[in-house]
């Protein structure tokens, strides 16, 4: 049977009817349309589908929508601040080079986010950790490695920016 | 690839949790979800009935006390446990357990408890609580008891569970001082795949003598395997390289490894042998500082 939830996703409410073993991903992509997040292997290996919620990253795949009731979802779409400006991760991915075909960009960026929000100046050991969930079959890894470490150092100044 | 069809559940208490599994047989406890429902989607489990763990009050605490000792309860996120101040000050090597399964994302969902229910003979983080001496919290229609860890495992996907009774938490004792522990695991991709070999020990010492070594190996048979006669080697010596070369020797030939597609049996018993000198190393190591 189906239960109607409210989702909130990128700071907005949607009411949705869902059943049981409807996935996030499933509703993200195809009752909200918000298609920046990805299905991949459906097993919590390859990262294209991972979102935010509640600040954490998680495979959308693998989480069941009817679980999601009164928690903050943020997808790729929800990033960057407004629709003129990039997010310094999507900015520093554009910079460096990071993107190629482009289907994982959205859940590196999740997973970078995931991060850069608790460690703005991560070692290249500790990027490398937090993305090994995240496969990119174009085999960029280096500008993406590359792309998180610029990306900190701009999350860092602009909220020093921001303090000072 | 979508899921089959199920009916939800979400309980708020444990008493609840019980007389679901009891009204409806064949129901599988969730937390994170992060095993179950990938047997789902890729490995054709059916199931009429999902029982949701998450919902349930009070699953989620972890709790270090200093005579107690550690507390991890059945909805505690992986990544809690791998981040936790006061279980890497004091089980250092239960956190790098956790921190060592699968990635950031399936930690920021999965349990150390459905790990560990889920009785894969990989499981990242049984080896170390074996080690320990961990025990497992289980409530039931028949009540509440408490099971040594050791005795939970009982094949690749079996535990010791009965009908309708749940794991609510897992409990290690206070170490005693001078204990050093110590994991090692291997896979294919970095911490990211299944672990194809690991090792975990404990070592208490006294004087420079091991008074106490508890070691068990993982995916190297239905269930982690504990190294008795390996045990017996360094118990009541100092860890000197002959003792330890002995040991990883011992070690190899303590366990019956199969070949898979992570590792050859052969494999299997050479790394065995090196983990096993490893891990013996570093927990003396640090049982001694």
């Amino acid at each position: 049977m189906k239960q109607v939830i409210v989702l909130n996703v990128n700071g907005e409410p949607y009411t949705v009817a869902v059943y049981p073993w409807q996935t996030l991903n499933e509703v993200l992509r195809e009752e909200i349309n918000l298609t920046g997040v990805k299905f991949g292997c459906g097993s919590g290996d390859c990262g294209a589908c991972t979102v935010m919620v509640d600040g954490r990253a998680v495979s959308s795949c693998l989480t069941l929508a009817i679980e999601m009731q009164g928690k903050e979802i943020m997808t790729i779409e929800g990033l960057a601040p407004s629709g003129e400006t990039l997010h310094p991760i999507q900015e520093s991915f554009v910079e460096k080079g990071a993107i190629q075909c482009g289907f994982c960009t959205p859940g590196m960026e999740m997973a970078a986010l995931n991060l850069l929000k608790n460690n703005p100046t991560p070692s290249d050991y500790e990027i490398r950790e937090a993305l090994a969930g995240n496969l990119c079959r174009c085999t960029g890894y280096k500008k993406i490695i590359e792309a998180v470490g610029v990306a900190g150092q701009k999350m860092k100044e602009a909220s020093e920016r921001k303090t000072s | 690839m979508r899921l089959s069809h199920f009916d939800y559940h979400a309980p708020e208490t444990v008493a609840q949790a019980i007389a679901l599994m009891q009204a409806k047989p064949g129901a599988r406890l969730m937390a994170g979800g992060t095993d179950l429902l990938i047997k789902m989607r890729h490995a054709g489990l059916k199931l009429q009935d999902v029982i949701s763990v998450k919902s349930i009050k009070g699953l989620n605490t972890i709790t270090v006390d200093e005579n107690k000792g550690l507390s991890i309860g059945a909805t505690a996120l992986l990544a809690d446990v791998a981040l936790h101040p006061d279980i890497l000050k004091y089980y250092p090597t239960v956190a790098q357990a956790a921190r060592g399964t699968a990635n950031a994302q399936v930690r920021n969902m999965g349990t150390v408890i459905g790990n560990l229910c889920n009785a894969s003979p990989a499981a990242d983080n049984a080896p170390t609580l074996l080690a320990m001496n961990a025990e497992v919290e289980i409530h039931g229609p028949g009540g509440q008891r408490r099971m040594p860890l050791e005795q939970f495992f009982k094949g690749p996907g079996i535990t010791a569970l009965q009908p309708a009774e749940i794991v609510t938490a897992v409990h290690a004792p206070k170490l005693a001082p001078h204990t050093g522990t110590a994991y090692i695991s291997l896979s294919a991709r970095g911490q990211l795949d299944c672990t194809a070999v690991g090792v975990a020990a404990m070592i208490v010492l006294k004087g420079k003598a091991c008074e106490e070594v508890r070691i068990f190996i993982s995916s190297c048979g239905p269930t982690p395997v504990r190294a008795l006669k390996t045990e017996a080697i360094a118990r009541g010596k100092e860890l000197t390289e002959a003792v330890i070369e002995q040991a990883g020797n011992q070690a190899a030939g303590e366990v019956k490894p199969i070949a898979d597609v992570r590792a050859s049996a052969g494999y299997r018993e050479k790394m065995v042998a090196v983990l096993t000198r490893r891990v013996l190393s570093q927990a003396y190591t640090r049982a001694s500082e």
